[in-house]
């Protein structure tokens, strides 16, 4: 295939996969702005308001960048891994695999379906946000490169539990048990510098700590991390989560017996 | 490409599953350019596999695969656009409009999306589906959605159209349009490759046929020389008038079922007009014939037998 021809089938699948999700907005955009403005109105006023200031900054004001980011990793993850597993469920995945489709235009294909879906729930939550609190935005590429850069990687990972499903509990249980427990720890409520010395040092080894934390940084200039450290953390797990899939998809893993 | 070049050249492909199972024997068969070629065999002989391999749903254990001389594993890109495939099982999303599914096909193709569309709309109202394009595969009966398979297969143009088993649970009425159809993308010049449980299928469209038996390739030759192989052959003759007792004619073996029904078997390498020659002189006039059995059915039958 051409550049173009490739470009044509990466349109595609994009198109497809923005498509599906929009059809069914009130199933995969209303449902995180609803459980983020309960959050808000919870967490944020009626006990955040008995809170003294984390860091120079209200409560509200320090969970909202963390929210915003739970709702993007748990909606880019969601959107891939049921699409890509429904795809195999239903076997349509087949129109992709008879296809001159290389295998890297079929992951990017679900992983900008993913990103799209992440960053449009980010921007509703957002702009929900804006209800309870003046937003500040202090570093704004900063913002964009880590949404997007936290989208493409929880998508990647959406797309590597969906090659290992059988089932559609498979699916379920990667983000129950482990993105979930891993998001609410990953220092969205609380900074680490909080925490004892022990539960700080295990800190350090979720990935999602250092994705709030710098998104943080972007928007109200508050971090417990280095920024630069923390992109080259996020990099390299985007780099390790891309080479996983191309290899399982290269060798058929999952999708062709 | 040259036209000596075979749209299909399989050699030595060999298919084993994890748990051990070998589908595949190291099997080799080609199919010129412009065939309409049957790929016979029982229940998990290993034509869905053949299939398979050759689309890339299915990795091969060894062997070499070429689509008009392109490999399946080095030029895989010009391979797979020369292949339409018509799946056994439906496989389409079931929340997707037609229209959108057979679109999206080109474009995985790398076709244009205005070229696409119109594309999609030719192909859907050849195929008789171009007022259902607003719905969705699960509103289709299932010859709709049998033509929607040949539909998203036929959307890139490809030279050689694999079928497997396209008429599967279809009405009599569908499954002769849907052979006329095929005849016409046969002589349209495209090189058609069809699995089929119905043999009489297989005999009304195909020039050549390969059978394939426990991950072996047991026949590959063509439907007329295959077909010689029926050393005999037994017609029933339905007579204009009754009879009552059955004619001596020397070079056949006669069963009455009643007195205007007859079984003919025809005696090695006697024709039927010197039997009904004998016919006419017992003043025995005959309205009617036809075949006891599929003659493909039962060859395929004692072959699969062995």
């Amino acid at each position: 295939m051409t550049i173009q021809e490739k470009l044509i089938a990466l349109r595609t699948l994009f198109i497809k996969e923005i498509l599906r999700f929009a059809r069914i907005w009130v199933q995969t955009i209303v449902p995180s702005v609803v459980t983020v403005a309960l959050y808000f109105t919870i967490f944020g006023k009626l006990i955040g308001s008995q809170l003294s200031d984390v860091k120079g900054h209200t409560y509200m004001d320090f969970i909202i960048p963390g929210m915003i980011m739970m709702s993007m990793i748990t909606n880019s993850y969601a959107n891939v891994v049921s699409s890509f597993y429904s795809s195999k469920f239903q076997k349509h995945i087949e129109e992709m695999l008879v296809s001159p489709m290389p295998n890297y235009i079929i992951i990017w294909g679900y992983v900008s379906g993913g990103v799209a879906r992440g960053l449009s729930v980010g921007i509703a939550v957002t702009i929900t946000a804006t209800f309870f609190s003046d937003l500040q935005f202090e570093n704004i590429v900063l913002l964009m490169v880590v949404a997007l850069l936290t989208c493409i990687l929880f998508s990647l990972a959406g797309f590597i539990n969906a090659i290992f499903a059988n089932s559609f509990d498979d699916i379920s249980l990667i983000p129950t048990f482990v993105l979930t427990p891993l998001t609410y720890l990953g220092g969205i409520f609380y900074s680490i510098d909080m925490l004892p010395d022990l539960w700080r040092s295990v800190s350090f080894a979720n990935p999602i700590l250092y994705m709030v934390d710098t998104f943080r940084a972007s928007m109200i200039g508050v971090n417990d991390i280095n920024i630069y450290i923390s992109l080259a953390i996020i990099i390299a797990f985007v780099v390790v989560l891309y080479t996983t899939a191309i290899v399982l998809l290269n060798r058929g893993t999952g999708i062709r017996s | 490409m040259s036209k000596q070049t075979p749209a299909l050249k399989i050699e030595n492909l060999v298919k084993r599953y994890k748990d051990g199972f070998q589908a595949l024997n190291g099997i080799s068969f080609n199919v010129k350019q412009g065939d309409f070629y049957a790929l016979l065999g029982p229940n998990g002989a290993g034509k869905s596999t053949t299939i398979g391999i050759i689309c890339s749903l299915v990795n091969k254990t060894s062997g070499n695969v070429e689509i008009f001389g392109y490999n399946i594993d080095s030029d895989f890109a010009k391979a797979k656009r020369l292949i339409g495939l018509v799946p056994q099982e439906f496989n389409f999303n079931s929340f997707e409009p037609i229209f959108e599914i057979v679109k999206n096909q080109a474009g995985y193709y790398g076709i244009t999306p205005n070229i696409a569309k119109g594309k999609a709309e030719e192909t859907l109202n050849i195929l008789g589906l171009w007022e259902k394009r607003k719905n969705t595969p699960r509103e289709l009966s299932g010859g709709m959605k049998r033509r929607l398979m040949i539909a998203r297969a036929l959307i890139h143009d490809p030279q050689l159209l694999i079928l497997d088993e396209p008429t599967a649970g279809v009405d009599i009425e569908i499954r002769r349009s849907m052979w006329e159809l095929l005849q016409k993308l046969n002589d349209d010049g495209r090189t058609i490759i069809l699995t089929t449980h119905y043999l009489e299928e297989a005999e009304y469209l195909c020039r050549n046929i390969g059978i394939i038996n426990d991950g072996n390739i047991i026949i590959d030759t063509s439907l007329r020389d295959f077909l010689d192989q029926l050393k005999k052959e037994t017609f029933i003759l339905y007579l204009k008038d009754s009879i009552s007792s059955p004619p001596v004619i020397n070079d056949a073996d006669i069963v009455v079922y009643d007195e205007k029904t007859l079984e003919v078997t025809p005696k090695e390498q006697q024709t039927l007009e010197k039997i009904f020659l004998q016919f006419a002189q017992l003043d025995i006039e005959i309205l009617s014939m036809r075949n006891k059995s599929n003659r493909l059915e039962e060859l395929f039958m004692n072959l699969v037998k062995k």
